[in-house]
């Protein structure tokens, strides 16, 4: 699962889609992971670093990285 | 190194529409204390979900409501409504405040009773009263509001009975201009049927008279209703003392003043909108002052404010179980405190606020119960922080109704607690149990063997 080439990330967590128009807002975990799928990062790798530096259980967060990418496909932002 | 601070990453749509003139977000800071004493510490020792109740908001606020009226007003008596709040407790810290007991059951009349208010200070209302619970309240002195005709000959033959006479009012009902109206308690104005009620008390002559009483409605956001309702009961006043030589000593008003709760579906937040006591003061005396009755025979002026003096001193604390997400796209967060506790959940848009520290990065949710049942939402639409399971939130403003229509229903209801005004928590309603709930149950004995 990629996001798409052409979404554009900033590090302050906003992010723009050319195609549609929409931007969007997040938080900083969520900055952090949009810019690790940005450069190919595979998932299970994201969830290592996101591990390695934030302070939460390995079951929390793949929860969560489960609803964030489902929530990402919603938004249109991921390649099919 | 040490680890950064995680919170669930989210996504939020940026929308380029109208702005929401009141904001979008519902709160900046946490509440992480009541009264001085911190959230997380009542919970770890009383449990969650817990009510709260803090002494010093309560005796404030009925402080400041005597006030508002007594500067304005001679001959004040308040008399707490029992059904709002009747954990012993809370009645009693309104009995040290001088406050009388108003009650709507033969069940209320004996708390008050059991918290040591005189007989004769208790206002007996409500439109079921028993032989039994009549005789109680004859014999005691107390002020007993007739509801309706039925209840006058009940009266008429049990003072014969008992050779005592009865001290009583009517409760009128009437056109306040405030829809609906409330024409289901007590004897119409308008129609005449009230002044019968009277003429009849009168003719009797087997029950003393002395006051005047009604209660218009309830959450009222219009202080003219009450100007309306003094005018009304201030002419029947005067047609009892001019038409049947009986003097009114009280005028009841009954109670109906709004707390600072936002009403669902309102377009203004409570906070802005809800008349305060004052503006109610200030329409209640001054249409009793242009009655035209003398400064010695103005007559005693009593409310039986409820929901006004107590809401906002109640607060419910609960944690999050879980976090899901619903079919299209919103964010849902169950809580351990739902329906079961929160009744007014079903009127009001409750105040919510998360009891820890939280970033600026909220999401529109859906708040539910722990309850297995479809009705149990405490917010349909809130944007909150997003909360996580086990973090703890504060239910603003739950002080008046929950602790008495609360429902035994799936859950047990938890402790109660009451902050002193010295901070100090006390236990005021311990947490039920299965014994407690199946105390009263008995089972017949070809029930009693299974063989699974």
């Amino acid at each position: 699962m990629y996001l798409k080439k052409n979404i554009a990330t900033s590090e302050s967590g906003f992010i723009f889609n050319p195609s549609s128009g929409d931007s969007y807002n997040v938080n900083p975990v969520a900055a952090e992971i949009l810019q690790q799928l940005k450069q190919g990062t595979a998932l299970a790798a994201i969830k290592e670093n996101i591990l390695k530096d934030y302070e939460v259980e390995p079951m929390r967060l793949e929860q969560d990285l489960e609803d964030f990418m489902n929530q990402l496909k919603e938004a249109n932002l991921l390649e099919n | 190194m040490k680890k950064m601070l995680y919170e669930s990453p989210s996504i939020q749509k940026l929308n380029g529409g109208m702005m929401n003139k009141f904001g979008t977000r519902t709160e900046y800071e946490p509440v992480k204390q009541i009264d001085g004493v911190a959230v997380q510490t009542m919970m770890a020792q009383y449990g969650s979900p817990l009510f709260v109740l803090s002494e010093r908001t309560i005796r404030r606020n009925y402080q400041n409501a005597v006030r508002a009226f007594k500067t304005r007003y001679p001959k004040v008596q308040f008399a707490w409504s029992y059904k709002t709040n009747y954990l012993n407790a809370v009645c009693k810290i309104f009995h040290q405040e001088g406050s009388w007991a108003e009650v709507v059951s033969g069940f209320e009349y004996r708390k008050a009773i059991g918290n040591g208010v005189p007989g004769n200070k208790i206002i007996f209302n409500g439109p079921e009263k028993t032989n039994e619970e009549l005789e109680l309240a004859v014999n005691n002195g107390s002020l007993i509001h007739i509801d309706h005709f039925d209840e006058l000959y009940q009266l008429i033959i049990l003072s014969d009975q008992l050779n005592k006479k009865p001290r009583v009012a009517i409760r009128v009902n009437m056109d306040t201009g405030i829809y609906p109206m409330w024409d289901r308690f007590g004897f119409n104005y308008e129609n005449g049927q009230a002044f019968s009620a009277l003429s009849k008390i009168v003719a009797s002559g087997k029950m003393e008279l002395i006051g005047l009483h009604c209660h218009i409605g309830t959450f009222m956001l219009s202080t003219d209703a009450y100007a309306t309702a003094v005018k009304k009961l201030g002419d029947l006043a005067w047609k009892c003392k001019t038409q049947l030589n009986t003097s009114i000593q009280y005028i009841d008003l009954g109670g109906g003043f709004p707390s600072a709760n936002t009403l669902r579906g309102s377009f203004l937040p409570g906070t802005d909108n809800v008349p305060s006591v004052d503006e109610f003061a200030e329409a209640i005396t001054n249409g009793l002052l242009q009655l035209g009755f003398g400064a010695d025979e103005l007559p005693l002026l009593i409310l039986e404010s409820g929901r006004v003096l107590i809401d906002d001193a109640g607060y419910l604390l609960a944690s999050v179980i879980a976090n899901k997400r619903l079919s299209d796209g919103r964010r849902a967060t169950i809580l351990d405190a739902g329906v079961n506790l929160l009744f007014t959940s079903f009127w009001y848009d409750h105040k919510i606020s998360p009891a820890q520290d939280f970033t600026q990065h909220s999401e529109d949710m859906v708040l539910y119960g722990p309850l297995c049942m479809n009705i149990d939402v405490i917010r349909q639409s809130i944007n909150l922080p997003i909360l996580n399971r086990g973090d703890k939130v504060v239910v603003h403003k739950v002080g008046a109704y929950n602790m008495t229509q609360w429902m035994q229903f799936i859950q047990m209801r938890p402790n109660v607690i009451l902050i002193d005004e010295q901070g100090q928590t006390h236990l005021v309603r311990a947490a039920e149990n299965l014994q407690y709930v199946e105390q009263p149950e008995r089972m017949p004995e070809h029930l009693k063997p299974i063989d699974l």
